[in-house]
């Protein structure tokens, strides 16, 4: 019998040489160039906000009356200036640190927090999981901005008090997310087995509910961060968030709108930082999840 | 009841039926050159284990094969009718109209958000009109033609509602509700529990005669081919490999692959002993050997055999094998082909 | 309960009870599931009891519905039973001084029907079976040595089988690796859920096999469920006949093929394809589905479809009989039951 079963396995074509689970997620990722495309210019908006102080060429709060709404080129704006005379180019990468901050924190706690929370309510008994969903269902009574100028009102204004409003905010729609994925894999087979196997709780969960959770976690993730940034600069609008003058895409965008005939160049710019961000944020966690399915 | 091999044009030709997948990387030969024909009332099993293209065979004749990803050739007639040229209006006309198809899972199968009647009367009036109480009453009728029991309140009862044999019986009847010309069932008894099973292979059987459809039944199972079929083509990695009366190749099977098939079915086997199996597994479809694709599983394999495609031949009146050691296959008794010592 | 000496060189050091003491004693198991919104209940599992002696096969029948999926699943404590007990090898499961569920799931697994579904696709097989190991608490070297061991067992070459994901294999593969993964723990005994049934039939030839080769190499007794009955026939030494949540007949496989009881397990026989395309089968020997377990009929369940039904199959449930050891050949009908007001008592 064995020598019958040892040939069934001789003469099917060899695997892909073993390897381990991440490895094979970045050579699958290697081998799609749109996606590294997007994943440099995640990197190289990202390095520039960073490194902000060291290649922004002038100071982003010094202000000119002589200098306002200049087209790029003016006495060596490369971007020309704001309504207040301030350089353009220096202000969108200052900018770039408070609204990847504001983009990236608050997803990324809510991520973190509703994601395991759903994780758990998915996966658990109906009484966790009806704490969990109930409890969540109380935020998502209220409408998102509604809910976050709310919030950032009662704890008033500041980046902190911000992306913690926005946490909240983004929160209940993440657990819902991965409470969903989590409750679709409950019952199949392989979660059976590996409970028949006295494997914890825990265990299950991180090795075979984590997986498939998150997916669709990420791909709403990244959707979220452009959202996170316009609603930071709402925030910010409303003088709850970022308090001017300090730079951030939102407020940029916010106060140049009213100069949209005169220079409706610069009044697009911050636009466009907070687009290019996004969209390639979208489109890099989906070549990210394609090349974590191992199906693929 | 038996074989069918004279009177009349064959209702059905296929021809060389050729079907590939393309993919992003690899291009998978499905069906390798597929030829048979069927003639009304009678019942051909296309028998074959997974992979070995039986399904798609069915799926291409209907043109359900997704066009981008395939590409089909070869020659289909029905009745005269060029299948693979229609499009559109005359396609769906063929669908439905000429030709119908009854699935291995009903409930996926059946719109779940429409009552069995909804789906039944909709059938009825596309394709052949007249109003909506004759189009019910028709339905009625063809439930009780299922011997579904209670039709007149069932015909009210939405798939979820019945159970397995009832579902299948729903669709069977969708299936006759035009009175198709050709039945074309796929697996159509395989999800049923045995005492069901029977019932419906019973049920087709009577059905297929007296509408005098030619059809043909999909199956894994040499057991249900005994049961239903009038004439029997075992498929394998694409091909026809043997094609012959039902009784005739079940007793004496010309092709090894068959020969194994039967060995390895479980049935009054000896419970002490192993059950001899075919080693090894079936082919990749997309890098198949250029000789016969059974030739790296079979016993009896010659160097002859991994040259070419080993051609058809005629061991019998109204049989076809393409084995060059059929002779000696047939030659064997069965008891020994189990064995497996017949070198 | 001290551990008897045995005379096997395959003594194995956690058989307490010795060769004669049975693996394991279902008594009165039952479980409901309630429907939600209605006031009804699903009998899937209704007061079954059972012995399964060591290193047997114990074949369960039935069709959709009769609660052999369901009794798998209470017998592992995946899903808890409502009322009944089990003794595995002598000790009362979940009870204080007894054997504890995650003991007992060290010593009985299960290989599921769906050999698709029940890998975790993003794992590669190999982490599949390390992982039961791995959550006992083995290390990573130890658990990835016992799923390469295993996987060879199986006949699959670890090398080439290990790395691979569930898609990059075919049915019978997958179902070697559920195999293989069920004996990571080192069970006893392996319980089989229809686990060659989505099977082609020249690899359920092949996973047969194994079966047979595994249960003697490693001492294994199983309880195989399947609803074909030429495979429980041909793998199993006792079989157990389940109908709409219930036992209706138990007994020798022989005995039970030979001489079917009762009149359910007599038309499951006749149900089978013949094989001969020239003795087909005309009638069909049940008419009808096996009806909802929702609202099972009185008295004897299958009295709706039961060609000798009688007054008092509506009235009384037959009992099971008197069950004494393994060679007990017992039918839940009041035909097999002398003087229970059956016209036909006693005669067939």
């Amino acid at each position: 019998m064995s020598e019958t079963a040892i040939q069934a396995a001789a003469e099917t074509p060899p695997a892909s040489p073993m390897r381990g689970y991440w490895r094979s997620v970045f050579a699958r990722l290697g081998r799609d160039p749109i996606t590294l495309c997007f994943a440099v210019v995640v990197l190289a908006i990202v390095l520039a906000a960073l490194a902000a102080p060291l290649i922004a060429p002038f100071d982003p709060y010094q202000q000119s009356i002589i200098g306002r709404l200049k087209p790029p080129g003016w006495r060596g704006h490369p971007l020309g200036t704001d309504e207040l005379g301030r350089d353009l180019l220096s202000r969108l990468l200052y900018g770039g640190r408070i609204s990847l901050l504001m983009g990236l924190a608050p997803v990324l706690i809510a991520t973190l927090i509703g994601g395991t929370l759903g994780m758990i309510g998915g996966f658990a008994g109906r009484l966790a999981n009806t704490a969990i969903m109930r409890t969540m269902d109380v935020f998502y009574a209220f409408p998102s901005v509604l809910l976050a100028v709310a919030i950032s009102g009662a704890m008033g204004g500041g980046i902190g008090n911000g992306i913690l409003s926005l946490s909240l905010v983004f929160t209940p729609a993440m657990c819902r997310i991965a409470e969903t994925a989590s409750a679709q894999v409950k019952h199949l087979d392989y979660i059976e087995a590996a409970r028949a196997s006295g494997a914890s709780a825990a265990r299950i969960l991180r090795h075979h509910v984590l997986g498939n959770v998150l997916g669709p976690v990420l791909i709403y993730a990244s959707s979220l961060v452009s959202v996170s940034i316009l609603l930071a600069s709402g925030l910010s609008f409303l003088g709850l968030g970022v308090q001017p003058p300090e730079p951030d895409w939102g407020l940029m965008l916010s106060t140049l709108r009213q100069s949209l005939y005169v220079d409706p160049l610069g009044c697009a710019l911050p636009g466009i930082a907070i687009f290019t961000t996004s969209v390639c944020f979208n489109l890099l966690s989906d070549g990210v999840r394609r090349a974590m399915d191992v199906r693929a | 009841m038996d074989g069918g091999q004279d009177r009349g044009p064959p209702l059905l030709e296929v021809a060389d039926l050729t079907v590939r997948f393309v993919g992003h990387e690899a291009r998978v030969q499905a069906l390798a050159g597929v030829s048979f024909s069927l003639r009304a009332g009678e019942v051909l099993c296309l028998l074959g284990e997974s992979g070995s293209g039986k399904s798609v065979t069915l799926r291409a004749l209907m043109q359900l094969l997704p066009p981008g990803r395939t590409e089909v050739a070869g020659q289909v007639r029905l009745a005269g009718q060029d299948v693979l040229a229609l499009r559109g209006r005359a396609l769906q006309a063929f669908r439905g109209g000429s030709v119908a198809m009854v699935f291995q899972e009903p409930m996926s199968a059946l719109d779940p958000v429409y009552t069995i009647g909804q789906h039944l009367i909709e059938a009825i009036r596309q394709h052949r009109g007249g109003s909506r109480a004759a189009a019910r009453a028709r339905a009625i009728g063809l439930l009780e033609l299922v011997k579904i029991p209670a039709a007149a309140r069932r015909i009210d009862a939405y798939p979820h509602e019945l159970s397995g044999g009832l579902r299948q019986r729903a669709m069977i009847a969708l299936a006759l509700s035009c009175t198709p010309r050709l039945l074309l069932a796929d697996e159509p008894t395989t999800a049923l529990d045995a005492t069901v099973q029977i019932q419906v292979l019973i049920l087709l059987r009577r059905l297929q005669q007296e509408f005098g459809m030619g059809t043909l039944f999909v199956t894994h199972d040499l057991a249900v081919a005994a049961e239903i079929a009038d004439r029997v083509a075992v498929m394998y990695a694409g091909r026809i490999v043997e094609e012959g009366p039902v009784a005739a190749v079940l007793r004496a099977p010309a092709h090894p692959y068959t020969a194994a098939l039967l060995a390895s079915t479980v049935h009054d086997q000896a419970p002490d002993q192993d059950i001899p199996t075919i080693p090894g597994s079936p082919p990749d479809l997309g890098a198949l050997p250029p000789g016969c694709s059974f030739a790296p599983r079979c016993a009896l394999v010659r160097d002859a055999c991994r040259i070419g495609p080993p051609p058809a031949t005629h061991p019998a009146p109204g049989r076809m094998v393409r084995c060059l050691r059929s002779a000696d296959v047939l030659a064997t008794p069965l008891a020994s082909l189990a064995t497996g010592d017949y070198r | 309960m001290s551990a008897t000496p045995m005379s096997t060189a395959l003594a194995d050091p956690r058989d307490r009870g010795g060769p004669a003491q049975p693996m394991l004693i279902a008594r009165g198991l039952r479980r409901y599931f309630r429907l939600k919104g209605r006031g009804q209940a699903v009998r899937a599992v209704d007061d079954v009891s059972f012995t399964v002696f060591k290193g047997e096969t114990l074949g369960v029948v039935g069709e959709s519905g009769c609660g052999k999926s369901t009794l798998a699943r209470l017998l592992l404590h995946l899903l808890v039973p409502q009322a009944g007990e089990m003794v595995f090898d002598g000790d009362l499961v979940g009870a204080a001084r007894g054997i504890g569920i995650a003991a007992l799931r060290q010593q009985v697994q299960m290989v599921f029907q769906d050999s698709a579904a029940s890998l975790n696709p993003r794992m590669p097989v190999r982490d599949s079976i390390a992982f039961g190991p791995l959550a006992a608490g083995q290390s990573r070297a130890a658990a990835r040595q016992t799923a390469e061991a295993l996987l060879q067992q199986v006949g699959l070459r670890p090398d080439l089988f290990g790395p691979r994901y569930p898609h990059e294999l075919s049915g019978g593969q997958k179902q070697r690796v559920n195999i293989a993964r069920a004996l990571a723990l080192g069970p006893r005994m392996v319980i089989l859920d229809e686990a060659v049934s989505a099977l082609d039939k020249s690899v359920e030839a092949q996973v047969l096999n194994l079966l047979r080769d595994l249960k003697r190499r490693l001492n294994l007794t199983y309880l195989f469920i399947s609803h074909d009955l030429n495979v429980v026939r041909y793998i199993s030494e006792r079989v157990l006949v389940m109908y709409l949540g219930q036992v209706v007949e138990l007994g020798p496989a022989t005995a039970v093929f030979a001489a079917p009881r009762h009149p359910y397990t007599r038309a499951l026989l006749a149900s089978r394809l013949s094989m001969d395309a020239d003795r087909r089968t005309l009638e069909p020997p049940l008419q009808g589905d096996p009806p909802s377990p929702i609202d099972a009929p009185s008295g004897c369940r299958f009295r709706t479809r039961c060609p000798c039904a009688e007054a008092v199959c509506a009235s009384r449930a037959p009992p099971l009989g008197h069950w004494e050891d393994r060679a007990s050949h017992i039918a839940a009908c009041h035909m097999a039951t002398q003087g229970s007001g059956h016209t036909l008592a006693g005669a067939g």
